[in-house]
């Protein structure tokens, strides 16, 4: 662990303030989420140390409650889209057979609608609230990590020590669960940051479009479109909240780059 | 029947098919949904004889399947039925917009897949110093900002603080093509930006691949220049992977499209399909929906096909 190159601990240092951040936002956020305290868009001074926004709420309060709701949505839908994707593609490369074939080809077919397209027309029915986003966002998203513990599993499951383990009588959720998993652990946990990165874009984007966590909730993508018409007066508090989000995807894609890279030179390589 | 013919063939019926699905799953996604549509569109508060009302006009009596192949056979019939918000024939309204659309992207795809190519080409030359590691820079870069957030930057810095264009994207049949396209300045440069560092970061990684290959080595060896090798040995090798990864990021670009055009409140498809989710307004969004996957399939089985006709193997039959 003392090798740590520079821009992964960079990338640690950054990921780790987020969260905690997003953990302790009670106590740290200066006001209130929802409090009006000042006039509109007031610049940044002592009392309020990013400004107002578009109403006269302190941004830097809403920021940081902002940046909670947005973390929690990303890794609640991170870890739904991880747990069914790869329980699926192990059950697929285990099972193999029609199974397989069904849960592939079904796969190809929902990646085949643009993730965005698709999710907007579910959400054009459904009503938008926190836990719908995660549940569209995150089985959106098992699509691709089914693919990846899908195309893992199939290789882990010729290897001799799964072999060994079948002969031995062990059953599928051993052979799953104490086999495959443990092996193919470090290639998810890589693609676990993208896929992290990937679901605080979407649902940023989501909000942007007025389609996500809705107010008076505060979220990144939603600070933007509150308080996106002051650009045109010149006023940069819509580019606080996307500078954010662009620190927050830039370090986790450092670390997951640094744990790819570990990953592919413990086996030698293989990508 | 000649192999190439017949794998172009079977790609095409496998677009078509893959098309049908897709649009099976649009259907179903906004009707094999918990709850009713049409309260959701009206809200708790809807009463009744309003209820029955929509039900009756969306065909919501009707078993689903058979709604499923009356929508289809309609639009394969170019009719997509009429707006719930405004009454307005879908088709017609979309046409304009759809073709809105095509020019931003067009003028995109026109910028971006040259500047991609050549730069992807700098950074294999000068692979492991500083070209290409400022070139990976950016792209990681890129690759971490959403869309919106180059929009507004460019917005801020450009539109507002140096004023050299417009900040909203307004695009009328008056204008004449120099017109619109300064008016369309920004959001190309920003559709470009995002395309451009998966496309590079693709053709880099495609024509490194093709170098390792032994006859790259031979044309070391005879001395040629490096950028001969590259442009004489290995890109033509190259070309159906980068074909692929311009027809992928195309794909992308006409997804991106849509979060381009709401910051830029540019009156096409995209701002359409969202103003139509937050109302609600089903036919609009299926209808939407729709093209963007025909488009998407459409793109990704011109580079299935594309790559099938560049692989000289498959042109001599044994």
């Amino acid at each position: 662990m003392k090798t740590i190159p520079i821009s992964a601990m960079i990338g640690l240092f950054f990921t780790a303030l987020y969260f905690l951040m997003a953990i302790f936002a009670p106590l740290i956020a200066p006001y209130g989420m929802a409090e009006i305290v000042g006039d509109v868009w007031e610049p940044s001074s002592a009392e309020f140390l990013l400004g107002t926004d578009n109403i006269g709420r302190d941004l830097l309060s809403r920021m940081i409650y902002g940046g909670r709701t947005t973390i929690f949505i990303a890794t609640a839908a991170t870890i739904l889209s991880f747990v069914t994707g790869s329980i699926l593609g192990f059950l697929a490369a285990v099972l193999g057979g029609w199974m397989d074939q069904v849960l592939s080809r079904f796969v190809d077919l929902i990646m085949s609608i643009p993730t965005l397209i698709f999710a907007l027309v579910v959400l054009s029915v459904m009503p938008v609230t926190i836990p719908t986003l995660i549940l569209v966002m995150g089985l959106l998203d098992s699509t691709r990590v089914y693919r990846l513990a899908r195309a893992v599993a199939v290789d882990i499951n010729v290897m001799d020590y799964v072999e060994a383990a079948k002969l031995r009588g062990e059953g599928r959720g051993w052979i799953i669960f104490r086999e495959i998993l443990p092996n193919a652990l470090s290639p998810l946990v890589a693609e676990m940051g993208l896929r992290f990165i990937f679901a605080v874009l979407f649902v940023s984007t989501l909000s942007f479009l007025g389609l996500g966590v809705q107010p008076p909730q505060a979220d990144w993508g939603g600070i933007v479109k509150e308080n996106k018409d002051g650009i045109v007066y010149g006023i940069p508090a819509a580019l606080i909240p996307a500078f954010a989000i662009a620190t927050l995807a830039i370090s986790v894609n450092l670390v997951a780059d640094w744990v790819l890279n570990r990953t592919t030179s413990l086996k030698g390589g293989r990508g | 029947m000649h192999p190439v013919l017949k794998l172009v063939a079977q790609r095409l019926a496998l677009g078509l098919l893959l098309l049908l699905a897709a649009s099976a799953l649009i259907f179903a996604g906004t009707m094999i949904l918990p709850g009713d549509v049409a309260q959701s569109i009206l809200g708790q508060s809807a009463t009744p004889e309003a209820l029955a009302n929509l039900r009756a006009e969306l065909g919501l009596n009707d078993p689903p399947v058979q709604r499923y192949f009356d929508w289809l056979l309609g639009a394969v019939q170019g009719d997509l039925g009429t707006a719930l918000t405004n009454g307005r024939d879908i088709a017609e309204s979309l046409s304009q917009r759809l073709s809105n659309t095509l020019f931003l992207a067009f003028w995109a795809a026109v910028i971006s897949v040259p500047l991609a190519i050549f730069l992807g080409l700098i950074a294999v030359r000068y692979k492991d110093r500083w070209p290409d590691k400022l070139i990976s820079a950016v792209t990681l870069a890129s690759i971490s900002i959403p869309e919106f957030l180059i929009g507004y930057l460019l917005m801020f810095f450009i539109a507002v603080q140096l004023g050299w264009a417009p900040s909203v994207a307004m695009i009328g049949e008056h204008m004449n093509l120099g017109q619109k396209l300064q008016s369309i300045a920004l959001p190309v440069i920003v559709l470009t930006l995002v395309v451009l560092a998966h496309m590079m970061r693709m053709t880099r990684a495609a024509i490194l691949n093709v170098m390792q290959s032994a006859y790259i080595e031979t044309a070391e060896l005879k001395g040629l220049s490096s950028f001969h090798v590259i442009y004489r040995h290995a890109f033509p090798n190259a070309i159906a992977p980068i074909v692929n990864v311009v027809m992928l990021n195309l794909a992308y670009l006409v997804v991106g499209v849509v979060v381009v055009e709401v910051v830029f409140v540019y009156p096409g498809m995209g701002q359409y399909l969202v103003d139509h989710v937050s109302k609600r307004d089903v036919p609009v969004v299926q209808a939407c929906g729709l093209i963007f996957a025909a488009v998407y399939i459409g793109l990704n089985m011109i580079a299935d096909i594309v790559s099938i006709l560049a692989n000289p193997r498959l042109r001599h039959p044994k």
